[in-house]
């Protein structure tokens, strides 16, 4: 039961940490660099989930991917059955609900990358693409980093939002935090206790290892300013 | 030298000798209502050293920023040979990457996560391996910098940094290259040496070198052509001894080492002597300075060099000199070999003696003295718009 339970979240951590990844960078890079006036529109946006109860994120992507928007009858078409109660539909709701916990680090650290560096960068004939790669990438990583290990660790301890798509299926949808829900309701304190200390200890080694690699001074590039 | 085996295709290649034109406005508005800014400057300069002087504030780095396309102007033209970078009219405006400019930024900006090495061979990402690899050894050479090519920026020096960061915008072959006050932290051997490195480097490329300083130490040790530029706009052009030769304008009096400006009212014109007569404002006294073409019912200044008025300590006679000042000095002070006297003549002067004078002539503070100033020291300067 809780072997199952733990490989699914892990599994679902995997997915959306990677997924906010390859969402989170160009994002972040875009809120970083912009000059556009509306941004403090997409800023307030992405920044929505933190406050935002789970509950309420949770009801909306459920009407969102259900049968009856133009979204959900679409994925229904397509695949013959409905996002909501899925594995799928978990990772859409996970990754709103992470986002922000992504995007704001990277976007924090590619904000602070001098200027005069991306400028240096096109009058040596660099593309934009190009100097993303070799210039913004490498001086903001370890706000990357910490964005990937955000997301990871913060779809690992969710639970509202998990709770309003998925449900409580077994091998489907059920992860610990709701496995814990569920043997606290069923008056099982000793499991619970077990499967809480398991999920405990994960998140704090998690942590415990992105800050001692961005202890680490091989992180300190700017070693003259 | 002797040269063995295969040579290094930038000295094999000719000199490109390209001149740059620069016709453009941009225009600031002001912040909080205050006023506005307006950089209008059209010059073009050739292959060598081009100085552009001006105050913090007169626009330089803007009309850098425009020729190296980091701002755009709101109107003209940037030409190199026969590449427009920038036309209004035909709404050309090629990216940064596009222009074959090298600018090193005041700051720099090395890119502090790779070797020296990286940063020279980033602009070269075109070139197959070998051929980026003989290209940068090269460059590292002519700016003897090759013994640190696997450090990184923050472990060799400021001197050290300026000559990476010269190998790396020089190493893609620009068609003109600009420098934002790069030198101005450096010590007066550090900054020669370097300067005659990129000096030999651009005997073999004959690029237009568009150099920007507010130190005026600079314009006479660089410059083979002066531009002063002043609130946005271009008031001389030409080498730094015309520029200075007849000033005209504030900034060059500043540059050209007035040490003496004063606020005059033209109150007499003599065709017949090619001579005007000036009062200093807030005294009584006149000076006989060169018939200048300027509206005499405006105000003028008349700018003196401390170095071109002579002392005397009787009354001189029989002297060319239309200027004979009586006075009084206030103060005397050394600096290094030169005597910088203040006499009170009713307006205060400058003046500049040797020791040697000092002793001859006995002069201490209180001493009287007559200032003689040739009719030609006296320089008429434009108040520009």
């Amino acid at each position: 039961m809780i072997t199952q339970a733990l490989t699914l979240t892990l599994r679902l951590a995997v997915v959306v940490s990677a997924v906010l990844l390859a969402l989170g960078l160009p994002l972040a890079y875009w809120l970083a660099f912009s000059r556009r006036r509306w941004k403090f529109f997409v800023e307030a946006i992405v920044s929505l989930p933190i406050v935002l109860p789970p509950t309420v994120l949770g009801f909306y992507v459920l009407v969102a991917i259900g049968p009856l928007s133009p979204f959900g009858g679409w994925y229904q078409a397509l695949t013959g059955h409905s996002l909501a109660f899925t594995f799928e539909g978990l990772v859409v709701g996970s990754v709103l609900y992470s986002l922000p916990f992504a995007v704001q680090p990277m976007a924090a650290s590619f904000s602070s990358i001098d200027r005069k560096l991306l400028d240096a960068s096109a009058l040596l004939g660099a593309s934009p693409r190009r100097t993303f790669w070799r210039i913004v990438l490498p001086l903001g990583l370890p706000g990357v980093l910490t964005g990937f290990v955000l997301s990871f660790a913060h779809t690992l301890g969710e639970f509202g939002v998990v709770l309003m798509i998925g449900g409580n299926i077994p091998g489907a949808t059920q992860t610990v935090s709701i496995l814990i829900y569920d043997q606290v309701q069923a008056l099982d304190y000793t499991t619970a206790n077990r499967t809480a200390l398991l999920l405990l200890a994960l998140c704090f080694a998690l942590l415990t290892i992105l800050y001692g690699l961005r202890r680490r001074s091989a992180w300190n590039v700017w070693g003259w300013k | 030298m002797e040269c063995l085996g295969v040579e290094v295709s930038a000295s094999a290649a000719p000199p490109l000798n390209e001149r740059l034109s620069v016709r453009i406005r941009k225009c600031f508005p002001g912040a909080n209502g205050g006023p506005s800014f307006t950089l209008d400057a059209s010059f073009a300069v050739y292959a060598g050293f081009t100085i552009l002087f001006g105050a913090s504030g007169a626009g330089k780095t803007t009309l850098l920023d425009c020729v190296a396309g980091l701002q755009t102007p709101d109107e003209g033209q940037i030409v190199i040979g026969e590449t427009a970078l920038f036309d209004s009219l035909s709404r050309r405006n090629l990216p940064p990457s596009r222009r074959s400019v090298g600018y090193l930024l005041q700051s720099l900006a090395l890119f502090p996560h790779m070797t020296v090495e990286q940063n020279v061979q980033y602009g070269l990402a075109a070139l197959n391996r070998s051929e980026r690899e003989a290209r940068s050894r090269e460059v590292l050479e002519s700016f003897r910098i090759s013994t640190m090519a696997g450090r990184r920026p923050g472990e060799i020096s400021g001197g050290e940094r300026q000559r990476v960061a010269l190998a790396r915008a020089l190493v893609t072959r620009p068609r003109v290259l600009l420098l934002d006050e790069p030198l101005t932290a450096l010590d007066a051997v550090t900054k020669t040496r370097i300067v005659d490195d990129l000096r030999a480097w651009n005997q073999r490329r004959g690029i237009p070198i568009l150099y920007v300083t507010h130190d005026r130490d600079e314009v006479f040790a660089l410059g083979e052509n002066v531009i002063v530029l002043e609130a946005g706009r271009l008031v001389a052009q030409g080498s730094p001894h015309d520029v200075l030769h007849r000033p005209q304008s504030e900034t060059v009096a500043q540059l050209a080492g007035f040490e003496n400006i004063f606020e005059c009212s033209v109150i007499g014109l003599h065709p017949e002597q090619g001579t005007m007569t000036c009062r200093i404002a807030g005294s009584a006294l006149d000076v006989e300075a060169p018939l200048t073409r300027i509206d005499a019912s405006q105000p003028v200044r008349v700018g003196i060099r401390a170095g071109d008025i002579l002392v005397a300590s009787a009354a001189p006679q029989g002297l060319s000199a239309r200027n004979v000042l009586a006075g009084v000095i206030t103060s005397l002070r050394q600096r290094d070999v030169t005597v910088i006297a203040k006499v009170n003549c009713g307006a205060e002067f400058e003046v500049h003696l040797t020791p040697g004078a000092r002793q001859s002539l006995h002069l201490e503070p209180g001493t009287r003295v007559w200032l003689v100033v040739k009719t030609y020291s006296c320089h008429v300067l434009q108040e520009s718009r």
